[in-house]
């Protein structure tokens, strides 16, 4: 018990709370995005950002030409290299997406069979694609090079507003901004909605529900991989199972904000992170895990639906 | 591939069962049961060689995973199966059974079977402590909460002093003899034959709750949870029952399991263990016992079959469960037709 770091550390601990809370709130994007179409938890989601990150690595070091013990880059080639990686990891992760839905959910989907048996094929993609990776690397964690030298663009009330932190915080903001006016203004959010709401009316008004099913996978698949780009880039550095304890708080960060919904994910992602470091502080980091689960249970019992979902006994059809 | 899919070998056995008399049912029963018995002796007999595992002990490996799974497979089964509940975080009332086990016999000298009945009461306590909040929600929300109780205790277990933190507990004793059966290692078939009984005691327990009231009750619940509840179901106490009942057997097969192993550590409480056992239940045919018995046999015992290829045996298993369930969706042997038809929008 430590207390007096919320006096002492308290900006510092709120930023590097925001920036791992925005990385959550990416990848939860995987999950409620799925969830909202298809009532079905996304579980290959974690691996998706698994892979990910390993592609950020393949192309800033094979792709690139940028190896691990290289002088951090700047100017020109230090944007290009950050766009490219960026823009690279969130297609290989989209269209990995798409071909965990191909594999592990439509043919399912086109006979009818139950949500738990879409889970388990879902559940063994993960197991594949993990330990296929675990032999690809030897089980050996992987270091990411450093692309931008760590400086600060200074120092306000104890906090360091460090480069890749602002990054981290600025890069989910704009990708949030953007998915939700997608969602909201175009046509194809538009039939997003209408077959979150339901499917068997979307049907009939003429949507291609697979389509718009591949589509939200392809949505949650290119957010995971940028928080993939943005996770090596802040803590520069990958294993074959970094994706299991993503996964499960950004499953958690998507329930804590009302699974399904795209604003939600996004408090519920900051919320999360924000108790992560407070509580790690606090309590001690090996604690994290407990608080963040105690607080997730009591807000569940006070408000079933978390923070800002609406009721499930309304959505489910 | 429409052949297969039309094939129901759980209505075949059913009908084949309800065509025979009392006795020729009881003498069946009786020689599956002491053929089950007999399969730790099946790698030294020739036709049935194959059947050993090439790195570990073939008997050792019928307790745990294989007998163990199927244990608690049948317990996930009633919550999961019975019910509906989908629970994500089965592995931690295994988890209390075990270390009651270890606690009470390093600590205060209890000997196995004084443990059980605690161990049974401690996991269904902590069950009654997890379900009357969790239970009052729905679906998804109840998954991610089981889970997290399931990481909780693992945590919990690795960083307090009483359970040894990382390194675990070692030097739990094995169960003293009881009516001539000695456990220890020499005899691992012993070992085989408790859990063997214990399964045998559970699926006769599930029998009968599936006849009688709680069963038709989590039957409604599972189908309908409103229309139970609209019917005068008392649907909290029913799910909470379930759930309570499916945590007794997780505990008592964790009693067995650390006096077993005699060495427990939080590591063997891993989140992929509540969801293998998941996996095991749906593979093998969600809801039906024989299916569940099938499914667990199969998923525990193949990676102890193949573990030659070391490194790449878990990549087929995940294989093993994408084909599976694209190619069989409701599992190896799926419940009645009957209690399927609605089960497909409720699920």
């Amino acid at each position: 018990m430590n207390f007096s770091v919320i006096t002492t550390q308290f900006w510092s601990l709120a930023l590097q709370g925001l920036a791992l809370g925005l990385i959550y709130s990416l990848v939860s994007l995987g999950y409620t995005m799925v969830y909202g179409v298809l009532r079905l938890i996304n579980f290959a989601n974690s691996e998706v950002f698994m892979l990910g990150t390993f592609a950020v690595l393949w192309i800033e070091i094979n792709f690139l030409g940028h190896p691990v013990n290289a002088e951090p880059l700047t100017g020109f080639k230090l944007v290009y290299t950050l766009v490219i990686a960026l823009v690279g990891s969130m297609i290989a992760c989209a269209l990995l997406g798409v071909l965990v839905e191909f594999v592990a959910y439509r043919r399912l989907r086109s006979r009818g069979a139950s949500r738990l048996a879409s889970l388990i094929s879902a559940i063994g993609v993960s197991i594949f694609l993990m330990e296929s990776m675990r032999m690809f690397t030897e089980s050996r964690p992987q270091t990411a090079p450093r692309l931008l030298e760590k400086w600060t663009f200074g120092e306000i009330a104890g906090a360091n507003f460090r480069i890749d932190t602002m990054l981290a915080i600025v890069a989910p903001i704009i990708i949030f901004v953007i998915l939700d006016q997608f969602v909201n203004r175009s046509r194809l959010g538009k039939a997003i909605r209408a077959v979150s709401m339901s499917e068997e009316n979307a049907k009939l008004m003429g949507i291609d529900i697979n389509r718009v099913i591949s589509l939200t996978f392809l949505i949650g698949g290119l957010t995971t991989g940028a928080a993939a780009f943005l996770y090596t880039t802040v803590y520069e550095n990958t294993v074959f199972n970094v994706g299991f304890n993503m996964g499960i708080a950004a499953f958690t960060a998507a329930v804590l904000g009302g699974i399904g919904n795209i604003r939600g994910a996004f408090y519920g992602g900051l919320a999360l992170g924000m108790l992560e470091q407070f509580s790690s502080a606090i309590l001690g980091s090996q604690w994290k895990a407990v608080t963040v689960f105690v607080v997730l249970v009591l807000i569940l019992l006070f408000k079933p639906s978390g923070l800002f979902g609406e009721a499930v006994q309304q959505t489910r059809t | 591939m429409m052949k297969l899919n039309n094939f129901n070998l759980r209505d075949k056995g059913a009908a084949i069962w309800a065509g025979w008399s009392r006795p020729v049912r009881t003498v069946f029963v009786l020689i599956v049961i002491v053929l089950v018995g007999l399969v730790p002796f099946a790698p030294s007999w020739g036709p049935t060689s194959f059947l050993n595992t090439p790195i570990t002990s073939f008997e050792n490996v019928l307790v745990y995973p294989v007998g163990m799974f199927v244990l608690m497979a049948l317990g996930l089964n009633i919550v999961v199966g019975k019910s509906g509940l989908l629970d994500l975080g089965y592995i931690a009332f295994f988890a209390i059974g075990a270390y009651s086990q270890a606690i009470l016999s390093t600590l205060h000298g209890w000997n196995t079977w004084q443990i059980l009945p605690f161990g049974i009461v401690f996991a269904m306590l902590s069950g009654v402590l997890l379900g009357l909040p969790a239970l009052r929600l729905r679906g998804d929300y109840l998954a991610i909460i089981t889970l997290g109780f399931g990481e909780i205790v693992r945590i919990v277990s690795l960083n307090l002093s009483v359970t040894g933190g990382p390194n675990g507990i070692a030097g739990i004793p094995n169960p003293p003899t009881i009516f001539g059966f000695e456990f220890n290692l020499m005899f691992p078939e012993h070992f085989f034959w408790l859990v063997l009984a214990m399964i045998l005691l559970v699926i006769w327990m599930i029998r009968r709750f599936t006849a009688r009231r709680p069963g038709r009750a989590w039957e409604a619940i599972r189908q309908d949870e409103d229309v139970a509840a609209l019917m005068g179901v008392n649907t909290l106490v029913y799910k909470l029952w379930s759930f309570v009942i499916g945590a007794a057997v997780a505990g008592a097969a964790g009693v067995i399991y650390a006096s077993k192993v005699m060495v427990i550590s939080p590591d063997m409480f891993k989140f992929d263990v509540s969801i293998l056992i998941l996996a095991c239940v749906v593979f093998g045919g969600i809801g039906n016992i024989w299916g569940v018995v099938l499914g667990a046999s199969i998923l525990a015992y193949l990676p102890e079959r193949i573990r030659f290829i070391s490194d790449a045996r878990q990549v087929i298993f995940g294989l093993v469960l994408i084909i599976m369930m694209n190619l069989r969706p409701d599992g190896l042997l799926p419940r009645k037709k009957r209690e399927k038809i609605e089960a497909k929008r409720t699920m």
